[in-house]
């Protein structure tokens, strides 16, 4: 910027302020601009986001950036701002309703600890539509949606961002003198820092409820909320911690397949293996996909469990071919594997619609609903009983690639050795040479 | 467009069920989810900034950003909520990221006013929606495409969005990708429509073989100038985009404003402020149009699709031209702006047009009311979170 010293970050293009005479916040823009003067920012990198209600009328008025969003989420652009270029310096304007509708944003700002400083212009009240209660209406407090009377106690925003984790918090008055230097403080805090200043709303509350300066400090003491610094305390920055974290990041390698095996395969064929949590099931069947691109072939896979993943059914549906696969769904399987009660619950329709030319290969122990499938039993449950229950798809898949001879038994094999960490692959060689037997 | 599941002369020379060696010359080939190819297309395209809120099936777009993005210098995170996901996107695009974020049909809901002030504040952005069997939270892992309608109508004001349907991995992979390019030359929101069918399916791809276009950037301001933030001579013309921070001061509002992004009651600038939102995505219709037209000589049918759709669409068409039927078939890409140039010429000189979705027919409206008097349009509509398969398009279309 110009070495010149900013005398003022207000303009006046646009004229007088917009507010109703006596409103805080003239008083509070004032003291934003004070403050401003004192830190010398940038006004090219200095950006200050508002909110909806008469609050967000102020942005235009400063020669800083300006971003006037939606009700309740400045500071979720504020958040992005920041983020996407650190060097900013990002102050938010915010009235009380913000905060309502807002609420979740205030809390995870205060949790998260972003350098943002919040400003709320705090009046009680919705002043832009019509003067309605909001959450830091004063019990008892009168607006046009508590004729009566307000019935829900105010919210403490100060107590609930300190609980929330936030590192520098002040409460006080749009006519304190110490306004601007505790600005100054908020916006020179490394984290989040907000300010909750207590203001009169001319055109609504404060003749409503027959409020003045005085009042205003009273109603401190009468609900108990303390004013001044409120906690102030060291915390990581959630940017800096996030980039410090970033230079460690790596992204997994990319795992490419390349063509070793032939197959005979003439024809798109689709397989499903219907199992339980636990067996493995998607793991393995990706593991066959792999093996035939290892072949050439075109694969497919998709999956179906629930939602608590590590119980129930996990039933893989895979398709291979040697062109390219179009449909996606296996509406005629042609080979099926059934390797637990739970795969078979899930499956047992689909098994009573099983085609002819389906094969159906299930574990000895498995009662069997009608199916015009034709059924090979095989010692599944026996074989997993020396190799562990983890190698019961492995087991299966292996029995039906030696037995419909979809892909040669050495690419699963490979598949295996080069896609599975050695310590898995032992164990899943073991249990492929079993499934290979079995088949025979 | 090599390493895609596409080739385009499949079933203009005669389909051939088995196409032996389909798969030889790709030598990069992986087996990847959809929701990967997406994240992998928005960081070549240069995304340096996501947030998202976890939702199946839109979830592992989150996961892979935030494996992606760290080690290329830019933020993935998660959110409190959907709308701390987008309201975070937009501040992090006004500072100069690309951005994106992804959900599903639940989430858009809670999108819908920033998708508002997105298309009100001229901000490149990419989302992606995930679709899956709604409403409400309907079928959580499953898939439909029952956000056709919403993605176009989705915020208030009604003003036009762009939005691309990918049908494979590669397709999601590509239109991500040219997603980003849309968002950047149309200072726009883009919609990636997916479909939980098209993104948590596995298949083999090889992404570098996918030929896209060269990498798009927001137009910059002329240095010098004095810069309006939605400066435009012509209404259609896209206003150069200067960044929070990277220049003079700028300005952004959600509220009717002129050129200036200055508040404004003027109704005469409204009005003009409103008419260029529009006819710079509508005057542009041609250039964002994204379909592939396999015509037949003499067809009386026309087959329009979409998505993961298509893929039986297209199965069925193969079918039927064997049984000797004369059918055209218009696959889209792009659904909005409509491409209504490409829909018109293939609805001219048909009986009829056949329209399957998985929806109670929402795509379908747009084929209607282009078509021309006499031509009978219908559908094949199915919602129950199956695929629509090639026979039930035969039987229900009449092929």
């Amino acid at each position: 910027m110009d070495a010149a010293i900013l005398q003022t970050y207000m303009t006046k293009e646009l004229g007088p302020l917009p507010f109703c005479p006596g409103c805080g916040h003239e008083r509070l823009l004032r003291e934003l601009d004070t403050a401003l003067v004192k830190l010398q920012l940038d006004p090219r990198e200095t950006v200050i986001v508002t909110d909806i209600g008469c609050i967000g009328l102020s942005d235009p008025y400063f020669v800083t950036n300006g971003f006037h969003g939606l009700h309740g989420r400045s500071l979720t652009y504020a958040t992005g701002l920041k983020l996407a270029r650190p060097e900013l310096t990002v102050i938010v304007l915010m009235g009380d309703g913000g905060c309502g509708i807002g609420g979740a944003h205030l809390l995870n700002a205060a949790r998260r600890n972003l350098d943002l400083t919040l400003i709320i212009a705090n009046n009680f009240n919705y002043g832009m539509t019509g003067g309605q209660h909001s959450v830091t209406t004063p019990l008892g407090g009168r607006t046009a949606t508590t004729p009566g009377g307000n019935l829900e106690g105010p919210l403490d925003i100060c107590a609930t961002v300190i609980a929330a984790g936030a590192g520098r918090v002040y409460r006080g008055m749009t006519h304190d003198a110490d306004l601007a230097d505790r600005i100054v403080d908020g916006v020179r805090y490394p984290g989040f820092a907000l300010l909750d200043v207590w203001e009169l709303c001319t055109a609504y509350y404060t003749p409503q409820n027959a409020m003045n300066k005085r009042e205003l400090a009273a109603l401190a003491n009468l609900t108990g909320m303390r004013t001044g610094l409120l906690v102030e305390k060291a915390r990581a920055e959630f940017g800096a911690a996030y980039r410090a974290a970033s230079k460690a990041a790596k992204a997994r390698p990319r795992l490419v397949i390349e063509k070793a095996f032939e197959s005979a395969l003439d024809r798109q064929v689709g397989i499903v293996i219907a199992g339980s949590a636990g067996q493995k099931v998607r793991s393995t069947a990706t593991l066959l996909a792999r093996a035939g691109m290892l072949c050439g072939l075109d694969a497919v896979q998709k999956d179906d469990y629930p939602i608590t993943v590590m119980t129930g059914h996990s039933v893989s549906e895979l398709s291979l071919s040697p062109g390219r696969i179009e449909y996606t769904a296996i509406d005629k399987p042609d080979y099926f594997a059934v390797l637990s009660e739970d795969g078979l619950k899930k499956t047992r329709k689909s098994i009573g619609r099983l085609p002819e030319s389906c094969t159906l290969y299930v574990d000895e122990s498995i009662e069997l609903p009608d199916t015009k499938a034709r059924v090979k039993r095989i010692a599944l449950s026996q074989a997993t009983k020396a190799l562990g229950k983890l190698t019961a798809s492995v087991v299966a898949v292996a029995a039906i690639v030696a037995d419909a001879k979809l892909i040669p038994a050495e690419a699963l094999e490979e598949a295996i050795r080069r896609y599975q960490p050695p310590a898995i692959a032992e164990t899943s060689l073991k249990a492929l040479h079993k499934g290979l037997q079995l088949a025979a | 467009m090599r390493g895609s599941l596409w080739i385009d002369d499949h079933y203009t020379d005669g389909w051939q069920p088995i196409l032996r060696g389909a798969m030889e010359g790709l030598v990069g080939l992986e087996f990847i989810e959809g929701n990967e190819a997406i994240a992998r297309a928005a960081v070549k395209a240069g995304c340096r900034f996501f947030a998202g809120y976890p939702i199946t099936p839109a979830s592992t777009i989150l996961s892979h950003m935030l494996e992606l993005l760290p080690s290329e210098g830019g933020v993935a995170l998660q959110a409190e909520d959907e709308i701390a996901s987008i309201g975070f996107c937009i501040g992090a695009a006004m500072a100069g990221a690309k951005a994106m974020t992804a959900t599903s049909g639940p989430g858009i809901s809670l999108y819908s006013e920033n998708i508002g002030l997105a298309i009100m504040g001229e901000t490149p952005l990419v989302i992606v929606d995930v679709q899956r069997q709604g409403p409400a939270t309907g079928s959580a892992t499953k898939g439909a495409d029952g956000d056709i309608q919403f993605a176009r109508w989705c915020t208030s004001g009604g003003l036009p969005i762009i939005a691309l349907c990918p049908a494979t991995v590669a397709e999601a992979y590509e239109l991500t990708y040219r997603a980003f390019n849309l968002a950047e030359t149309y200072r726009t929101p883009v919609f990636v429509l997916s479909n939980k069918e098209v993104s948590m399916t596995c298949e083999a791809v090889d992404l570098e073989a996918i030929e896209l276009p060269p990498l798009a950037w927001r137009k910059r301001p002329l240095e010098g100038a004095p810069y309006l933030p939605h400066q435009f001579e012509r209404a259609d013309e896209v206003p150069a985009l200067a960044d929070f921070g990277a220049g003079a001061p700028t300005r952004y509002t959600t509220s009717t404003h002129n050129k200036a992004g200055r508040l404004t009651a003027d109704p005469e600038i409204i009005q003009e402020m409103i008419e260029h939102y529009a006819a710079k995505i509508e005057a542009a219709a041609d250039d964002i149009a994204l379909y592939r037209y396999d015509p037949e000589e003499g067809a009386e049918t026309l087959m329009v699709s979409y998505g993961i759709t298509s893929r039986a669409a297209r199965v069925a068409v193969r079918e039927a031209r064997l049984k000797g039927r004369k059918v055209s078939s218009l696959v889209l890409q792009t659904l909005y702006p409509v491409p209504e140039r490409a829909l018109r010429r293939a609805l001219a000189g048909v009986r009829r047009a056949v329209v399957p979705e998985m929806n109670l027919g929402q795509y379908r409206r747009e084929v209607e009311r282009l078509a021309p008097a006499g031509v009978r349009v219908s559908g094949v509509n199915r919602m129950d979170t199956t695929l629509i398969s090639p026979s039930e398009i035969m039987v229900r279309g009449e092929l």
